[in-house]
């Protein structure tokens, strides 16, 4: 057996190298394929829903016939063309928001003591011990008409009616803030944490109060950190199902809403094929973004 | 900008008791836990001054720079600049700078920004920053270099722009933490040279951190001798060269040949010390602060010591023992003379003439020195 590996040229350290090739080409690039195939194709009542892309007869060439309609039809109903947007405005915010939360934290445990440290990045990625969805729906315990905050607002006297949370994009928002928090922060610690602090005494040194010192040296050195924090939670973001679905309400209009109405509703499977390959082409140019930063980033700690 | 060194600095004000200094620090003291890396230390530094801090390392020279320049706080005790107490000052407030042993650049800045970010901190104008900066690159001779990133300059080029940065705020005081650390020995010389050139046209203060005693006695008017937290000897580098208070000072600032002996004979113009290390008696052309019969230790340097196969006159001062080792260094040798009693004696000898009738390995050499060269120390 390895005799006949070795004349291949195939030993241990070439299978390390190809199999994440196969698991990629297993599991990205033939699903890719076969989505791409079916946003192609037209509907039809059948098992599955959707025609074959070409038919030989036998005797003929085959027939080939793509079918482009579903992707203009994408941009002649106005529906495809909001939720796009909205999901987009609905990560980009929420980006924004984990940045604003996740910096300061990031920052905190950069720069205390390491047995603290450890601790506190540890209660970071505790909550990736539970699975996503019971956390969310610990956050409909929370934010419901009768739920814990309104309880104990009631209780307080601070409010006389129940506040509508759940089911509004604030408790969207506060469910993908909360769960992509660790995608912004654990970055941001890891540039944080390569930080020369004596640069901030230089600052210092030379004149500079804290907080300019912050903006003019720890702000732009950490630009990397920042860039990969808020890809990581831009590009899931973008594409978000389950929390718009169950804390957003009917009216929350995603990218990712559409896509699961289209296969299982409608059951228009190549409608939703297009839907999920523009919202992928969408987001090709931030992943390639990403991944620039990434390759930058690695070639600045060498 | 480079002022003429201010006519009324005396040349020592140490000496003179009525002289204000520019720096006072009063003891102070820095504990870490229950380590004291700093620890009750009383210092006077005068105006124009080049004050080097010298001691092994971890002997805590770092920690107590960092407290004149308000990186750390004092556990307890006071520091004075131009007599105003700074001990709650923060950094950005003083008026100091620093130069970090690790020069501490700015990687994101070109070497131009980084010597132009302190002006931009106190919101000089553009055209005068500009100036400025062109004029201080000049100075350390890096004007071609102004938009290089830090990553693209040499060790001794950072070092330059670290030290045009702290520079070009005209601070009154400069702190220097191993400024010269990373430079080889040529570029080193070099470079303490044309430092303390800057500080004569500045009129800068500066407090220079070292563990290399060469550099603190080319650099220093005086030397501040470190040793676990305490200043056990401060003085012009002739003085702590030629009048240890210790034999850890004596021991520290260049070589050293120690002989521990017993006071046998102490009167005000000369005393005698017996030593058995020596295998014979010390005589010092001096009166000592010391009670007879004690343990004291007699300091010889190697280059007071005369070397010679004919035997002197004299019968104190004067050992006989065998060439050991010899270790030749182009200007002058080291000779390492084994005594009777067992002890090596450290001789150098200057090579004056290239065909001396030359001392070789084994052969036997009488040592003596004058009475005015052993300096006694009693800790
Ligand atoms: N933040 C700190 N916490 C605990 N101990 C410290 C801290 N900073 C310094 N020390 C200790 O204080 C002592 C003095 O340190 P310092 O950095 O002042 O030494 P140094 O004289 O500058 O040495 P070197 O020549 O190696 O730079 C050392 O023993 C060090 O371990
Ligand atoms: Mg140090």
């Amino acid at each position: 057996m390895r005799a006949v590996l070795g004349r291949f040229k195939f030993g241990g350290r070439g299978l390390v190298v190809v199999l994440p090739y196969v698991w990629l080409m297993l599991f990205f690039v033939v699903p890719f394929l076969i989505v791409l195939k079916i946003s192609f194709s037209d509907i039809d009542l059948a098992i599955p829903p959707y025609k074959p892309l070409w038919i030989w007869d036998g005797e003929h060439a085959p027939a080939i016939t793509l079918n482009f309609n579903n992707y203009t039809f994408l941009f002649t109903d106005k529906l495809y063309v909001k939720a796009l947007l909205n999901s987009l405005k609905v990560a980009f915010v929420s980006s924004m928001l984990c940045l604003l939360i996740g910096y300061p934290m990031a920052y905190g445990i950069a720069r205390s003591r390491p047995a603290v440290r450890s601790v506190l990045l540890m209660l970071i990625v505790l909550p990736f011990w539970t699975s996503l969805l019971l956390r969310v729906y610990a956050w409909i315990g929370l934010l419901k008409a009768n739920g814990v905050i309104n309880n104990v607002l009631l209780h307080l006297g601070l409010i006389h009616e129940p506040l509508t949370m759940l089911y509004t994009p604030f408790a969207m928002y506060v469910g993908i803030v909360y769960s992509y928090l660790p995608f912004m922060i654990l970055p941001l610690y890891a540039n944080l944490e390569k930080m020369d602090w004596q640069l901030i005494e230089a600052a210092e040194d030379l004149g500079c109060r804290p907080w300019r010192a912050f903006l003019s040296i720890t702000l732009p050195l950490s630009r990397n950190g920042v860039l990969a924090g808020s890809m990581l939670v831009f590009i899931p973001a973008v594409g978000e199902f389950v929390i718009p679905a169950l804390l957003g309400g009917p009216n929350a209009l995603m990218i990712g809403r559409i896509l699961w109405d289209e296969f299982f509703s409608n059951r228009d499977w190549p409608v939703a094929s297009a839907v999920a390959i523009l919202m992928l082409l969408l987001l090709v140019p931030f992943m390639m973004w990403y991944q620039s930063i990434q390759a930058r980033e690695a070639a600045a700690s060498e | 900008m480079p002022k003429p060194t201010d006519p009324a600095l005396k040349a020592s004000p140490w000496t003179d008791s009525d002289a204000k200094p520019y720096v006072r620090v009063e003891k102070l003291t820095k504990s870490f836990g229950e380590f004291k890396a700093v620890d009750d230390v009383s210092l006077n530094i005068y105006q124009g001054e080049i004050f080097c801090l010298l001691g092994a390392s971890g002997c805590g020279k770092t920690t107590l720079l960092r407290m004149l320049g308000g990186f750390e706080k004092p556990s307890s005790g006071r520091i004075f600049i131009d007599g105003e107490d700074m001990t709650g000052v923060p950094p950005y407030e003083r008026p100091v700078n620093m130069m970090f042993q690790s020069y501490a650049l700015f990687p994101h800045m070109t070497v131009e920004q980084n010597v132009a970010f302190g002006l931009k901190q106190d919101r000089v104008a553009k055209a005068e920053i500009r100036e400025r900066v062109a004029t201080m690159l000049e100075l350390v001779k890096l004007g071609g270099f102004a938009q290089r990133k830090p990553h693209q300059l040499s060790g001794g080029q950072k070092q330059r722009v670290a030290l045009a940065r702290s520079l070009v705020k005209r601070p009154k005081l400069l702190l220097l933490d191993e400024p010269l650390g990373a430079l080889d020995k040529k570029l080193r010389e070099h470079t303490q040279f044309e430092l303390i050139g800057l500080q004569h046209r500045l009129g800068v203060t500066f407090v220079v951190v070292t563990h290399d005693q060469e550099e603190a006695m080319t650099l220093a008017s005086r030397i501040g001798v470190m040793d676990h937290g305490e200043i056990v000897q401060s003085g012009t580098p002739s003085e702590i060269y030629e009048f240890p208070s210790s034999k850890f000072v004596a021991d520290f600032i260049g070589s050293v040949n120690i002989f521990e002996g017993r006071l046998i004979e102490d009167e005000p113009a000369y005393v005698r010390i017996a030593s058995p290390e020596l295998g014979g008696i010390i005589h010092v052309g001096h009166g000592i602060s010391a009670a007879s019969d004690t343990v004291v230790w007699a300091a010889v340097r190697p280059e007071k010591i005369n070397m010679s196969t004919e035997a002197p006159t004299a019968t104190d001062n004067v050992a006989r023992g065998a060439v050991q080792d010899i270790a030749y260094l182009g200007d002058l040798s080291i000779y390492l003379v084994k005594l009777p009693t067992g002890k090596v004696v450290r001789v150098t000898q200057p090579n004056t003439s290239r065909h001396a009738e030359a001392i070789t390995w084994d052969q036997q050499v009488y040592l003596s020195w004058d009475d005015s060269s052993p300096v006694v120390v009693t800790r």
